[in-house]
């Protein structure tokens, strides 16, 4: 994602989806900066993906193939 | 009905059904369920007749013992001009693949101009040059044409009809009809990127993109198949309606069960991005120079390398087979190995809310 | 693509599908409040993989579908007159009104056209002055945060050829009236993830409490709403009813506050008529006062007017996940996506279209 600055309801970034961009209003995430993925509807960003909390079922499928393979 | 109201009114409610179409949609000429049934309904009782009755992409006629391929297509693209190709190399390859899909080698094509007065006479040149760079590479030629003008206003700018003329040159009867349970299937590279790529440069749509058109001329992928022998029981070229639309109207004709498998077909990493945004499925998304092929299963493997060799094939790949001679049914195992019904579209593909 | 390819990976799935099966004693049955849902659940096939006993009803989070006919019909009278250019998400066109769908307004001449986000409506207004332009603002809280930016820059910049014909609707309300519903089956709930990313859950937890339901907020992925349903169904097999957050890595207890400011500034909730469900109050958003001049139904003059909707097909019994779509006579026969007789079928997020387009008519009997 790249930011282009304007006034705050105006904040813009570039978001790529897989190689492609589109042009993604920021006004509802003044805190994301260039790298972070974010949830767009309808031309908005409304959320940060928080990584570590993506991370976790991942951790939850591992930890349960631990448990299998010590039954 | 409910006797019982409480909190919420608990009347059903839902519209009245519309009156059957008293006007031409834009879906009926979008390539789905709604234009097959103004074929149906109001072409073919005008002029059925065994060799329209063949219903495929070229009608195949003998004349004085040559077997000869024909079909016309009429292109209205908007914009003109999109990432790689515009409507000139469309009305060239456009018919030239229809003609390659009953295994007969294009020949000769006609050219027929509706212009908007007041269309740049740059971009009329640009788009002749790109037609006569593209029948240079189906070795076709342009020997007839017209040209109209419309007032301004009463036209896109520009729409191309192109007709063609092809010879067969093999004994098969390639078509649905042919089709056998055990046939393969295969198609000659990733999928869905000619519709992305006009859609990318449409307005209100707007995203960037480096996805290219896959337009291109399948004529001599076609003629390595057949004159290597193999037995093409069936090709199909995936335009409007993509893939989706191509198998279901294959599986109708010939009465057959296709499978196919959503990991085995190719689709790349930007246009399924491209999907994502626009709540598209890239099965249904319009290609104009992919195929898919049905055959016999034992040369599947010869025609994958075929395929492979030449230069609009690279990227070829098995999606899937004939299973069952009852039908008409299309199924795709999707990615966590669900069996699917994969239907044919009922109009265009529309953005969707979220 | 990062984000989404993992949690569409079989391995994973069939995992929690095992353990899912595993925790499983008794019968339940659970909604999945959006169409996003529903369309993932059956594209995917995920209701042919969970337990037999676990019913997955279809919620009413299709704004496609719950936006009731007269204002269809307020959009068809709008969008026919010469000087206007109809703006709208394009799964909206296909929906039919009483005589019209947008679509056979466009076919007549009318410029109807599709937009990806309502923002590319206020450019349309930009650069045609001359014309009148409207968008369509449908939708749950997650298009709030996009339609409440468009009326407020329109303002801002000072369009007055900018107008909005504003239907939304808004979640809990119609949760609590399903399950104040007499013929109310739902045990438990999917709460809709990219509601909650905007809104948060705390306007959840009383409902939890008060109709001892479990509700889990929710995300999208085939292994989101796998993981989603064995939450749920861990907490009725525990006899707890909580909320709980499956789709963490996007939604935040409080949501997203920056956007709800901005709601609240151009919206006021308002009681809401939804097709299929009837009028809900404060279900919905309309305008505020201050706003007031952007409402295309003022602007236009379009008296109120509410239309009849004859009962042949059970789009409210759907809605309401008291029927599947294969129950209604008219589905797949009289009702298909070409000819909807009602929204469910029209929008890909609607369950009766999902289950046509992915199911089939042929096992119609045994759904």
């Amino acid at each position: 994602m790249s930011i282009t600055e304007g006034g705050p309801l105006e904040r813009a970034g570039k978001v790529n989806f897989g190689g492609i961009t589109k042009e993604v209003n920021l006004a509802y995430v003044p805190e994301a900066k260039v790298g972070d993925y974010v949830i767009v509807h309808v031309g908005f960003a409304i959320s940060i993906v928080d990584a570590e909390e993506a991370a976790r079922v991942f951790e939850y499928l591992k930890e349960m193939n631990e448990l299998e393979e010590l039954a | 009905m409910d006797k019982t109201k409480n909190k919420i009114d608990l009347t059903l409610s839902c519209p009245r059904p519309l009156e059957p179409g008293d006007r031409v949609l834009l879906a009926h000429g979008g390539g789905g369920k709604l234009m097959n049934s103004l074929i149906e309904t109001v072409f073919r009782p005008a002029f059925s007749n065994p060799i329209l009755n063949q219903n495929h992409d070229s009608s195949v006629m003998t004349v004085n013992g040559v077997r000869l391929a024909f079909t016309t297509d009429s292109y209205v693209v908007h914009p003109p001009f999109f990432p790689g190709g515009d409507i000139g190399d469309l009305a060239v390859n456009g018919t030239v693949n229809d003609l390659s899909m009953s295994g007969s080698r294009p020949l000769y094509l006609s050219a027929g101009f509706i212009l908007e007065e007041g269309f740049p006479m740059e971009s009329l040149k640009r788009v002749v040059q790109s037609m006569s760079r593209a029948a240079a590479v189906a070795k076709v030629q342009f020997v007839t044409g017209d040209t109209k003008v419309v007032d301004k206003g009463k036209g896109d700018g520009i729409f191309i009809n192109t007709a063609g003329i092809g010879v067969i040159e093999h004994a098969l009867t390639i078509g649905p009809k042919s089709v056998q349970p055990g046939d393969v299937l295969l198609v000659n590279g990733d999928l869905g990127r000619h519709g992305i790529a006009v859609m990318a440069v449409r307005e209100g749509l707007e995203f960037q993109t480096t996805i290219e058109s896959d337009t291109a001329p399948l004529s001599t992928l076609v003629q390595d198949l057949l004159s290597n022998g193999i037995r093409a029981h069936c090709l199909r070229d995936l335009t409007r309606g993509g893939l989706a639309s191509a198998l279901n109207e294959i599986a109708e004709s010939a009465r057959v069960t296709i499978a196919i498998d959503e990991s085995q077909i190719p689709v790349r990493e930007d246009v399924r991005g491209a999907c994502e945004i626009l709540g598209f499925d890239p099965l249904y998304v319009a290609n104009e120079g992919r195929l898919v092929a049905f055959v016999d299963k034992d040369d599947a493997e010869r025609a994958l390398a075929l395929m492979n060799q030449n230069p609009h094939g690279a990227g070829s790949a098995v999606i899937g087979s004939v299973t069952k001679e009852t039908g008409p049914l299309v199924t795709m195992k999707n990615r966590i190995g669900v069996s699917r019904i994969v239907d044919m579209l009922s109009g265009e593909q529309l953005p969707r809310i979220c | 693509m990062k984000y989404l390819d993992e949690y569409r990976d079989e391995k994973g799935v069939r995992q929690l599908v095992q353990e899912l099966h595993r925790i499983t004693t008794k019968p339940w049955t659970i909604m999945e409040i959006c169409g996003g849902q529903t369309h993932s659940i059956v594209k995917y096939g995920l209701d042919e993989l969970i337990p037999k006993n676990l019913t997955l009803v279809h919620g009413p989070g299709c704004p496609v579908c719950v936006t009731p006919l007269e204002l269809i019909d307020k959009a068809v009278q709008i969008a026919s007159r010469p000087e206007v250019i109809f703006c709208s998400f394009g799964d909206m066109l296909r929906v039919p009104g009483s005589k019209y769908d947008l679509f056979a307004v466009k076919a007549r001449g009318g410029d109807v056209r599709i937009v990806y986000s309502p923002m590319d409506a206020v450019k349309v207004a930009e650069q045609n002055p001359m014309k009148q332009v409207v968008f369509f603002a449908v939708g749950f809280e997650t298009t709030a945060p996009a339609n409440a930016m468009a009326a407020y820059q329109a303002r801002e910049r000072g369009l007055d050829n900018f107008s909005i014909l504003v239907s939304h609707v808004l979640v809990p309300p119609a949760m609590e009236a399903l399950l104040s519903s007499p013929d109310n089956k739902v045990q438990g709930f999917l709460a809709a993830g990219h509601v909650c990313t905007v809104m948060g859950f705390t306007e959840y937890v009383p409902i939890a409490r008060k109709y001892k339901v479990p509700i889990v907020v929710t995300g999208f992925e085939p292994l989101d709403i796998i993981q989603g349903i064995l939450m749920c169904v861990k907490q009725l097999e525990e006899g707890r009813f909580e909320v709980e957050n499956q789709y963490a890595r996007s939604v935040r207890e409080k949501g997203n506050v920056p956007a709800q400011e901005l709601i609240r500034q151009v919206f006021q909730v308002v009681p809401r008529r939804w097709r299929g469900l009837g009028e809900i109050p404060q279900s919905g958003l309309g305008l505020r006062a201050e706003f007031k001049e952007l409402d295309a139904e003022r602007r236009f003059g379009l008296a109120d007017f509410s239309v009849e909707e004859p009962a042949e097909c059970m789009a409210g019994a759907v809605l309401r996940g008291v029927k599947k779509p294969r129950e209604c006579a008219a589905f797949g026969t009289r009702c298909t996506p070409e000819r909807p007789l009602g929204a469910p079928m029209v929008s890909s997020e609607g369950a009766c279209a999902a289950y046509f387009r992915y199911k089939g008519v042929e096992a119609k009997k045994h759904g």
